[in-house]
């Protein structure tokens, strides 16, 4: 079969990709991952896995469910270091540091490379006091420095506007979608260098999630976002690169526009025709 | 057509509904006997007086007020050896309280309603509340100065109202110059030969120091003699007056007005007197200490001492039960040891609140406080200070008692704080610590008010253990004062639970204190509701800031 006929079963990658281009500038790698395994108890979940996520790009990991890619996301921070029996081989370097070396302050790493979860978990707490929860956990106590942060980040969160006249209401009575921007307005305050999206608009309506996705695209200049989804068309329409990961192991990674339109392994192939998963 | 019935549920709801009502009965049945025994008491009944024929045909007068009846039927009142003519099916028997126990030797007697031949209710008869030998009732007829009668008949009513509220007025302040004035003296004088004695046993006792005790101690003895001198003249006053009255036999009797609390006319007081008389004799009983072995007078002491106990209490159990429980839940490995920590804890609930006030005076009272006298304050010895029964003890036992309310509740409400809400003060870079703090406890903090309101509930209650470590009959000093250190840990307390204990079991006058113990009663469900309803308060509070995520 070929991969004309087979497109047409699923979308028209074509259609949303946002360039079908592969640029050429020279890729910086931001994260680097190397021989990566993980295990849960004596269960394999990650095996071997090998890949490279540019800098200021978006990196969308995708795949059929339980096919390891949030646990792969959920490494960069370290956030699996919370899950009892865990144990990882390989390395993850972040700029060449790497972050599983005992030498490392996992706090510092996670204010570096910040996370944004699945459901949007606000605290039970003012807006203000979320966003500047991460401030406040450094020492920053400067009254000025926080309003203008808070300013800021939720100005890059495209939230200001909503919000402005509210910010010492509880952050409960927002909406999912104005609460997944508050979460993400609460990540980048503490200017970290990577954002770790884990799927993060499969809690939310159509409209916030076409808001979260622009956002994605204008925090890009600013950080190195990784992003898992397992909405196709999302990994299509967000990401300049994209990883398809099966069974724990990644199959292949490339230029989102390579990937949907001319994919090199047959399984990736099958996977984004709509042939399983 | 039962099948169906069953089928569709009804009786179970019926059941349900049985039982709900069931649980309800008991309570507002147990309230309301309570309120209806213990709130009558402060009302003033009227005296009755009776033409009485007693069983030797003798017709006797006899004053006083009703109090309860019994009605038993012909056959067991003759079996009682009661006897009864055959036209009789029921004997009637009234309980009157006839005071003047000083005269009769007893405050109440039964009485047959068949031999009552006159009632009527005078209004000149006296009811005076005495501070000792319990309640007078007769006439009055004449007020006495110096022994010089300075007003008789009816006009001695009014010259009594006036001087009695002189009489209560230095009554007042002798009470004030003796327990805050000398008390304060004495408890300086205590303290200056304490710090004498630490000074001798530190080998430090020298002339200068003498010289410097010899005169702080003059200072006092002068301020001593001249708070003595003033008590002294009072005293005087107050014995100068007293009322003469005449008891049901015709007998005349002199009352001191230094022995007399109060003087009414129950029989002359119209309904607005007599709510304004009830509701004085309330704020007494809640405001003043109590008299004659704790049957008369109030009950502040208890109150106070209950309310400060259970502060104490959870002062002491909230720090420890949160931190028990976070380790638990957060820190410790789970596994079959926190398993077996959480069982053990768990089943500390369900021993028997005795055994707590047993093992407190065994290890805190005797070891811990032992040791603390002989380390701290070698200069009390032989007199404990800590290694007796007190305040700190009773607080500690029973914040042991309700350690595992606290932690259990509190490691409820820890599990239920969302995992994503963890995860994402994680990923902002906060510690485990900086997490926990910050966010995790204030969002478990409503569940940590619940298990304080289940101790508070608990701890206010017990009587047990308490009469084991720390309460007594009858505190002389509140725990509380004015000298330095203000709080007392070491002293002794009063405690309602105990006081109904002692009143209503212990006292010399069962019958004169049994409306006090009803009383006693509601009031300690009042003071435990009001304690309860301040930490719900403050928990609903607490829930309304930090509501959990919803779905």
């Amino acid at each position: 079969m070929s991969t004309q006929e087979a497109r047409s079963h699923s979308f028209d990658a074509s259609s949303i990709l946002r360039s079908t281009e592969v640029s050429n500038e020279p890729v910086e790698p931001c994260i680097k991952v190397e021989n990566f395994n993980l295990f849960y108890g004596k269960k394999q979940a990650l095996h071997g896995v090998n890949m490279e996520m540019p800098k200021k790009k978006v990196t969308a990991f995708i795949g059929p469910s339980g096919c390891g890619k949030s646990t792969l996301l959920r490494c960069i921070n370290r956030m699996n270091d919370l899950v009892d029996n865990v144990t990882i081989e390989g390395k993850i370097l972040l700029h060449d540091d790497n972050i599983y070396d005992k030498t490392i302050n996992v706090a510092a790493l996670r204010r570096r490379v910040g996370m944004v979860f699945q459901k949007p978990n606000p605290f039970p707490k003012s807006i203000f006091e979320n966003v500047t929860y991460g401030l406040r956990i450094q020492g920053i106590n400067d009254k000025q420095l926080l309003e203008e942060t808070v300013e800021t980040s939720l100005r890059g969160a495209a939230l200001w506007d909503e919000v402005k006249d509210r910010l010492n209401e509880n952050a409960l009575g927002l909406s999912g979608g104005q609460q997944q921007r508050l979460v993400i307005a609460r990540a980048i305050a503490v200017s970290p260098e990577v954002l770790l999206l884990d799927e993060p608009t499969s809690a939310l309506d159509p409209i916030s999630t076409l808001k979260v996705e622009e956002l994605t695209n204008e925090l890009k200049e600013k950080f190195t976002i990784v992003i898992v989804t397992h909405n196709m068309q999302q990994a299509a329409r967000v990401s300049d690169y994209t990883a398809f990961m099966y069974m724990g192991e990644l199959i292949e990674i490339g230029p989102t526009s390579q990937l949907f339109t001319n994919p090199t392994k047959k399984q990736t192939e099958d996977y984004i025709t709509g042939r399983y998963g | 057509m039962i099948k169906e019935w069953f089928k569709s549920g009804s009786p179970w709801i019926w059941l349900n509904a049985a039982a709900v009502s069931t649980c309800l009965i008991m309570v507002v049945g147990v309230l309301g006997l309570i309120f209806a025994r213990g709130v009558g008491h402060f009302w003033a009944s009227p005296i009755v007086q009776l033409s009485y024929q007693e069983d030797d045909g003798q017709i006797k007068t006899i004053i006083g007020e009703h109090v309860d009846s019994s009605v038993t039927p012909a056959v067991m009142a003759k079996s009682a050896g009661f006897v009864l003519s055959d036209n009789e099916d029921v004997l009637i028997q009234y309980l009157m309280k006839t005071g003047n126990r000083d005269l009769t030797g007893s405050d109440f007697r039964w009485i047959q309603e068949r031999h009552v031949k006159k009632q009527t209710e005078p209004e000149n008869l006296i009811s005076v509340e005495r501070r000792e030998w319990g309640n007078f009732y007769g006439q009055l007829t004449a007020v006495k100065e110096n022994g010089n009668v300075i007003a008789s008949g009816d006009k001695a009513w009014d010259v009594l109202q006036e001087r009695l509220k002189v009489a209560l007025e230095l009554h007042e302040q002798i009470a004030h110059l003796e327990k805050k004035e000398i008390g304060s003296i004495n408890y300086n004088l205590e303290q200056l030969r304490l710090a004498q004695r630490a000074l001798e046993l530190k080998n430090a006792w020298n002339p200068a120091k003498a010289k410097e005790f010899s005169d702080k101690k003059a200072a006092y003895d002068v301020d001593y003699k001249r708070y003595q001198a003033q008590t002294a003249e009072l005293y005087q006053k107050i014995r100068r007056d007293s009322l003469v009255a005449t008891t049901e036999s015709g007998a005349e009797l002199v009352i001191p007005l230094s022995k007399v609390v109060e003087v009414t006319r129950p029989n002359k007081m119209g309904v607005f007197s007599k709510i304004g008389h009830y509701v004085q004799k309330l704020g007494a009983f809640l405001s003043e200490d109590p008299r004659e072995a704790n049957t008369e007078g109030g009950i502040f002491p208890a109150i106070f001492g209950t309310i400060m106990m259970v502060i104490m209490m959870s002062v002491i159990v909230t720090p420890f039960g949160v931190i028990a429980a976070v380790y638990l839940r957060e820190y410790a490995k789970q596994g079959f040891t926190t398993r077996l920590i959480r069982i053990a804890v768990n089943n500390l609930a369900g021993v028997p609140s005795v055994v707590y006030g047993v093992f407190g005076l065994g290890f805190f009272v005797y070891i811990l406080g032992g040791k603390i006298d002989e380390l701290f304050f070698p200069e009390f010895s032989p007199a404990p200070v800590f290694g007796t029964p007190g305040l700190l003890w009773s607080s500690v036992t029973l914040a042991l008692l309700t350690l595992p309310v606290v932690i259990v509740s509190t490691e409820e409400g820890l599990a239920r704080v969302p995992k994503a809400i963890r995860e994402g003060s994680l990923a902002l870079g906060a510690t485990k610590i900086e997490t926990l703090w910050r966010t995790v406890l204030p969002m478990a903090s409503p569940a940590m008010m619940t298990g304080l309101i289940l101790a508070v509930a608990r701890a206010a209650g017990e009587v047990a253990p308490l009469m084991l470590v720390g309460v007594v009959k009858l505190a002389p000093t509140l725990p509380l004062d004015g000298n330095y250190p203000f709080l007392h840990l070491d002293r002794k307390f009063m405690h309602l639970g105990f006081h109904i204990y002692d009143v209503g079991f212990q006292s010399p006058n069962v019958e004169a204190a049994r409306p006090l113990v009803y009383a006693t009663s509601l009031l300690l469900v009042v003071v435990i509701i009001g304690l309860n309803l301040s930490a719900i308060l403050i928990r609903n509070h607490l829930r309304e800031k930090y509501r959990a995520l919803e779905g």
